[in-house]
């Protein structure tokens, strides 16, 4: 009889948890198909490089070269002038990073360097990084893929080129007082998006 | 025979024991009773007013490091975002920077403010080296060659680096400040802007108290109660009637939200920060307030570490403490309330000074508003302020200590409304002077970093090209 109730109890359990399972995923169908990371990386690659293609266009170059009512400076607070494109970038991966630590599942950071930076900070530091910025810089049009460990913990690492799309990428980086690279073209590598996604090992 | 003793030793244990026990629960529970006991070292300047609330710090009793770095943020996670420190916690947190974690713990403010260590503690809370820069700029002299020679145990001398708050202190803003007069034409300080833009403070309450002209016939205390004329004449004179904040806005307040409202003879700050969020918010941060906002007794100046005056080591330091009841008198705020207490050099000084001659003038209506210089102008000064996530406006800022540690974040606040910068850089630097209340020019060096900075600016003009590219980036 214990033996009985017992089996009755796990039945009732289990069909009460499959219930919730299948009202879950008909609830939002389709939520276990997997992405590679690569895809992921990619993806997230076109949406950062599209919203910065659009600012750098329809706001910065715009107004500041072909309008020329506004100036588009690295300290835009002080000089109330509008912020670089690097900047929006910048700005963008730390609120989506600060975003994602509140998200169990949501994991990821990217970051914009090069190997002429203004900012020295900003020059590639890990071995995967210096590998993928020379390699999108000889290599046009492909991108780079590795994996990496950093403090323990395995990473997957994308790095994709950073072209000077518009004169205003070219002219800010060829005329900046820090910058180590004054002979920037249009249509240049100028440096590489790293994006970086933890992996098991 | 030896077992009836032994029982003895037993029960005398656990008496003491449970008598211990008692005593340390009811010093740790009873919020008036001394916590000395639990205090493992003596606290650092900043926070020794919170030895009666060690749970203003440890606000979890289980939990580690995490915790305090939540209380940490509690208070100072406004002033830790760009723009305000430029070594925020989102620039260790990209996995490509955790090599430098190693050495120095960037993510946690105890990495370099411990607290209850008195013995390492050094000015401004810092527990690490004075060379601590070294861990991550070890290179910098490649980068910048001006930097050869230069021992990193100076970096944070006057004029160069702040960790945190770098915004008067970085090369292009210095560059941009170069050769300015030590007293700048017309200066003026900024006006605070409340009443200019009431319609877009959300939580003023304009449907009860419209702002209207209010005179003696409108006001609407209680009849009942005996009315001091002199109230009335004080409160006549104020922006309050003169904006229909009438008795009832500040007197007729329910506690809670649950409870009818009901006449309060001395209401607090509670019924100040109704219309004066801000202002409250921001002298519960600072020395004055920071133990009402923990919910302890109000600081007293006999609790200060700094000299005060005999007489009024016992007032109680709340919003009415400095402006007043009814009359609510900000130009006595500025000075008369401040110097009601403190008793240091510094503040003796003051009324033999430069600044309160033209502080003087300003009363007198001799000079224009703006151009006197109070207490408050440095250390209570008017700045803009995100008063939400998409507005902002110009707010006295009731956090004294905001501007103080180190003193350079004071410069643009304070001193570039009249004076340039190196010679604000200067007079900072001048223990002599700031103890004279600056009553001369600074006597010292020059600046090392404004040197810097003209020659870069030279190098600059030497490798400029003169075309409007470089003029749409400011170059």
């Amino acid at each position: 009889m214990k033996m009985m109730k017992s089996k009755v109890t796990i039945g009732a359990i289990a069909a009460v948890s499959i219930g919730i399972a299948g009202a879950s995923i008909a609830g939002v169908a389709g939520t276990d198909a997997t992405v590679s990371v690569k895809a992921m990386a990619d993806a997230l690659h076109l949406v950062m490089d599209s919203d910065r293609t659009v600012y750098t266009k329809t706001i910065v170059n715009r107004l500041v070269k072909k309008e020329k009512v506004i100036k588009a400076t690295e300290h835009f607070e002080d000089d109330k002038s509008l912020a670089l494109p690097a900047q929006m970038f910048r700005f963008g991966s730390e609120m989506a990073m600060k975003r994602a630590e509140k998200l169990d599942d949501v994991n990821f950071s990217y970051t914009l360097q090069s190997l002429w930076p203004i900012n020295k900070q900003n020059a590639p530091k890990t071995d995967a990084e210096k590998a993928g910025l020379k390699f999108v810089a000889e290599n046009k049009g492909k991108n780079y893929y590795t994996t990496e460990t950093l403090a323990g913990q395995k990473y997957f690492t994308a790095v994709y080129a950073d072209t000077g799309v518009a004169p205003v990428c070219v002219s800010c980086h060829n005329k900046h007082p820090d910058t180590p690279k004054k002979d920037f073209k249009l249509g240049d590598v100028m440096g590489g998006v790293v994006i970086r996604i933890p992996i098991e090992s | 025979m030896a077992v009836k003793n032994n029982r003895i030793y037993w029960i005398v244990w656990l008496l003491l024991s449970s008598l211990l026990g008692a005593w340390l629960a009811h010093a740790m529970l009873n919020e008036n009773a001394d916590k000395q006991i639990f205090m493992p070292g003596e606290l650092s300047p900043g926070h020794h007013q919170l030895a009666d609330a060690c749970g203003a710090c440890h606000i979890d009793a289980f939990g580690g490091g995490e915790v305090l770095q939540r209380a940490c943020v509690d208070c100072h996670g406004e002033d830790r975002v760009k723009p305000f420190d430029s070594h925020p916690a989102k620039k260790f947190k990209d996995p490509r920077n955790a090599d430098l974690l190693a050495s120095i713990d960037a993510l946690q403010c105890i990495g370099c403010h411990e607290e209850h260590k008195p013995e390492i503690t050094a000015k401004d809370g810092l527990t690490q080296p004075l060379d601590l820069c070294f861990h991550c700029h070890q290179e910098i002299a490649e980068d910048r060659p001006s930097h050869q020679g230069m021992g990193f145990d100076t970096c944070k001398d006057s004029g160069c680096h702040n960790y945190h708050n770098n915004r008067a202190l970085y090369t292009d803003f210095l560059i941009k400040h170069l050769d300015e007069d030590p007293l700048l034409d017309q200066g003026v300080l900024p006006s605070k802007e409340f009443a200019s833009l009431l319609e877009e403070i959300i939580e003023y309450p304009r449907e009860e108290y419209p702002v209207v002209r209010l005179d003696e016939d409108d006001i609407d205390a209680s009849e009942r109660r005996a009315f001091d004329q002199d109230i009335s004449t004080e409160w006549l004179e104020t922006a309050h009637a003169r904006s229909g904040v009438n008795c009832s806005a500040c007197h007729m307040q329910a506690r809670d939200k649950a409870q009818e409202p009901s006449w309060n003879d001395h209401p607090d700050h509670t019924v100040c920060e109704n219309c004066h969020s801000v202002e409250v918010s921001r002298f519960f941060k600072g020395k004055h307030g920071m133990r009402l906002q923990q919910g302890l007794s109000p600081m007293t100046p006999d609790q200060a570490v700094l000299p005060m005056k005999q007489e009024a080591r016992h007032t109680s330091l709340t919003c009415t403490s400095c402006h007043g009841s009814h009359r609510f008198d900000v130009k006595k705020a500025a000075v008369e309330a401040c110097l009601e207490c403190h008793d240091d050099k510094h503040s003796l000084a003051y009324e033999a000074s430069p600044h309160y001659r033209l502080w003087q003038q300003e009363l007198l209506a001799k000079a224009e508003t703006g151009t006197g210089v109070s207490c408050a102008s440095c250390h209570m000064p008017r700045v803009s302020r995100d008063v939400s996530e998409w507005m902002s406006r110009i707010v006295v800022d009731h956090n004294q200590s905001a501007n103080l540690s180190p003193n350079s974040k004071m410069i643009r606040s304070s001193c570039l409304h009249c004076h340039g910068l190196e010679y604000s850089l200067s007079a900072l630097a001048d223990q002599s002077l700031i103890e004279n209340n600056f009553s001369g020019a600074p006597a010292g060096q020059q600046v090392q970093s404004m040197q810097l900075a003209k020659k870069e600016s030279i190098r600059r003009q030497e490798e400029a090209s003169d075309d409007e590219d470089a003029d749409m980036f400011g170059f």
